[in-house]
């Protein structure tokens, strides 16, 4: 590799050739501000903050995109590089509704806090301002186009990670606007709701539906029962909300659940360990009779939305099992109504989902009772969930730990997995593996499908018999090994496949990166922390196999008979059908 | 892996061939611009359906096909009128008052620049220099050219179009 030598500021550095001056710049420690820069999307070059002074040149350039030359002199600051900069900032603001009070990214947004530190106190530039129409009354996702900035991460986050180039930017000049085709509604449009647009947007331009005004009418009304369950990947993120990174808060955010006021609080890693019971049946079932292979997992929403609209030739192969969170609130509705001898219309099911897509699931026409009532009323993210805790003025940090309510409590550690990538796939392998030898496995991690990177493929052994699997995160993987089936490269037994890179840790409801110079919005190692908490949850439970959940046992017998029992189908499955628009492909 | 099965193509079948040509060649999508061309030569503007025909037979995102013809002055999103009012921008014509006659067209008409009326009959446009920088302001109607037009000139002029559509009928 050719090496470069190049100043910077004071410093001599010498870096490998095709290295930006941003990125060079980074390693002398001279972190010049940016705004449009993501370090795992493309570089636009949109934004302009990132400019420095190179010797020689005319005009100062954009640091992001700008590539390091032999004896290069750079400077990253002076006098009118701060100027241009604040400038540049103040310009942005000037286009950018004065709303940062009301705002909901008030406080994180990337924008308040480059103008804060750049050192801009008033806005001089007074002029006409870009005006449109809030599009709020999506399912899941609201769209704010007077907030956008035009730095086009939704754009390349859509394209390059999840691969379903919905967003795109429309018309020119002042009236740019970023939108899906036609301009149509997100609900309308091929948007799959992963809420990755949400994640790496540093305003608000996007943001989610949110359903807390609703829960919090639910909670005050005396009539309705109040049952929530809590998704695998908020218990490791929820602490962020008050700056502690990388911690199991499972009790703590129980006992801020029951000081909310809910009546009932359940797991959904119960739910999670149903649906491996389900699942695991559903894979030996076919590959007994060899027929519809690969199975393709159906838990995450995002994922489902998005073979609806690109794939829906694939639709045979996925999995009929609704999503752990489905299963909970069926349940919720059926089961133990009946057991509490409680009218399922005076219930009311909220689920706190790291997800936005979830949002749009809970009202699907397939996850309504035949009386007419949807099984899960609301859905809340992370972050909605710790605006609620802060509103009620619980103090999160010093609450005692509380646990989850029977009968949907108990889980193992195979379902605490499923908040990251690889888990649901773990999760399965454990079970299946306990079905088809009889006999636990030895070994209960499985390290070859724990998949960091986005797309692992991998051969377990059971039996004798030889087991594909793959493991996609971020559509663009999916995509991937999709094509790879129809094209009849490769052929597995099961894949496991989540909208979000990296999976539910990452999904498009948790808390957004805390407003720091050098942290990014899905920065990798705020990720790998949820991921680490995760795993640690799994590895302390005593029971880590599905199968051997007490309370899953119990409801079985007293219940749901068997897995794919009539009344489990009944219950438990769903159905998925072809969405317009189509996505081009 | 392409599959179209689910289009209903109501595209010209000459657009369709050119596509498919255009599928055969490197980097088929840069192809985009060209595709929108013939599109618009053949119907005078770009519908929906026809630019979701265009993204799933060229494999080109809808959202780009959209962005790409919204971002070029020359691509219509709407037909044009029967009678299509161009109203010459350039530096004379501007200098002379092009921007308040373009005011009249528009409160006369009700429409906005490349927007067509309800009718069907009238669509407005702005142009580039006409060359007939003597006259301006300069206007043309279909081939017509309108010289040293006023304001107070403009319901005038839709009045005789107007006319004129009638006898022809």
């Amino acid at each position: 590799m050719n090496m470069i030598n190049l100043k910077i500021d004071d410093f001599d550095i010498q870096v490998p050739e095709g290295t930006t001056i941003m990125q060079a710049a980074d390693k002398v420690g001279a972190h010049v501000p940016r705004l449009c820069y993501h370090p795992y999307l493309s570089t636009d070059g949109a934004c302009r903050i990132c400019i420095v002074e190179v010797e020689g040149y005319r005009n100062f350039v954009a640091s992001c995109h700008t590539l390091v030359a032999e004896g290069m002199k750079v400077r990253t600051n002076s006098a009118e590089l701060r100027q241009t900069r604040r400038d540049l900032t103040e310009l942005l603001l000037d286009n950018h509704p004065r709303a940062c009070l009301t705002c909901d990214r008030d406080g994180n947004c990337e924008l308040q806090n480059l103008s804060y530190r750049l050192g801009v106190r008033d806005r001089l530039f007074a002029g006409d301002r870009k005006r449109f129409p809030i599009e709020k009354d999506n399912t899941a996702i609201v769209r704010d186009a007077e907030k956008c900035i035009l730095c086009r991460r939704c754009v390349r986050v859509c394209a390059e990670v999840q691969g379903v180039y919905n967003l795109s930017q429309m018309y020119r000049g002042f009236t740019t606007v970023v939108a899906p085709a036609f301009e149509s509604k997100m609900d309308e449009s091929v948007c799959i709701m992963c809420g990755q647009c949400i994640n790496v947007c540093p305003t608000a331009a996007f943001s989610e539906k949110s359903h807390y005004d609703e829960v919090f009418d639910a909670l005050s009304n005396p009539k309705k029962h109040v049952v929530v369950q809590v998704a695998p990947a908020i218990r490791v993120a929820i602490a962020e909300g008050w700056d502690i990174l990388g911690v199991d808060a499972t009790g703590k955010t129980v006992e801020a659940l029951r000081r909310l006021g809910f009546d009932a609080i359940f797991d959904t890693n119960f739910g999670a360990d149903l649906t491996i019971m389900e699942e695991a049946n559903e894979l030996i079932n076919r590959i007994e009779k060899n027929e519809k292979l690969p199975l393709l997992t159906s838990c995450s929403p995002g994922w489902i939305n998005f073979m609806e609209h690109f794939y829906p030739e694939m639709i045979p192969y996925a999995s009929t099992c609704k999503s752990p969170m489905q299963m909970t609130s069926t349940l919720v509705k059926t089961y133990y109504a009946q057991k509490k001898g409680i009218d399922p219309k005076d219930i009311y099911s909220v689920a706190i989902m790291p997800c936005i897509a979830k949002k749009y699931e809970a009202g699907r026409q397939e996850h309504f009772a035949p009386e007419g009532y949807p099984y899960t009323d609301a859905v809340l993210t992370t972050r909605e969930l710790i605006w609620m805790i802060k509103a009620m003025g619980i103090d999160f940090v010093n609450l005692p730990d509380s646990d989850f309510d029977d009968p949907l409590g108990e889980s193992t550690g195979a379902a605490a997995i499923f908040g990251t990538t690889g888990g649901v796939m773990e999760a399965a392998l454990r079970t299946a593996i306990l079905k088809l030898t009889g006999k636990k496995p030895e070994n209960l991690d499985f390290y070859d499908v724990r998949a960091i990177e986005g797309l692992k493929e991998a051969t377990i052994k059971i039996n004798g018999m030889e087991l594909n699997v793959a493991v996609a995160n971020g559509l663009a993987n999916a995509r991937k090994i999709l094509d790879k089936i129809q094209s009849g490269e490769k052929q597995f037994h099961i894949i496991e496949l989540m909208a979000c890179p990296g999976g539910c840790v990452a999904g498009g409801g948790q808390p957004h990166q805390p407003a720091e110079q050098f942290v990014y919005p899905l920065d990798t190692h705020i990720i790998s922390q949820r991921q680490a908490a995760i795993y640690s949850i799994d590895s302390n439970k005593s029971i880590r196999i599905s199968a051997e959940n007490p309370s899953i046992k119990k409801i079985y017998k007293e219940f749901l008979k068997k897995p794919g029992s009539e009344i489990a189908h009944n219950l438990l499955h769903t159905t998925y059908s072809e969405k317009y628009p189509r996505g081009v492909k | 892996m392409r599959d179209i099965t689910h289009l209903n193509i109501t595209l010209d079948k000459s657009i369709v061939d050119y596509i498919e040509e255009c599928r055969q060649k490197e980097h088929p999508e840069s192809y985009l611009i060209a595709v929108l061309h013939k599109v618009q030569g053949i119907y005078g503007f770009l519908s929906e359906d026809h630019m979701y025909e265009v993204a799933h037979l060229l494999g080109v995102p809808t959202s780009t096909v959209y962005g790409v013809a919204t971002f070029y002055h020359f691509f219509r999103l709407k037909p044009k009128g029967k009678y299509s009012i161009s109203i010459c921008m350039g530096t004379a014509c501007f200098v002379k008052g092009a921007d308040l006659v373009l005011q009249s067209f528009k409160n006369e008409l009700g429409i906005d620049i490349k927007e067509t009326t309800s009718d069907g009959l009238f669509s407005l446009e702005g142009t580039r220099c006409l060359g007939v920088c003597a006259l301006a302001p300069v206007v043309t109607i279909n081939d017509e050219v309108f010289g040293n037009v006023t304001p107070n000139q403009v319901p005038e002029i839709l009045i005789k179009v107007k006319s004129i559509d009638k006898q022809a009928q």
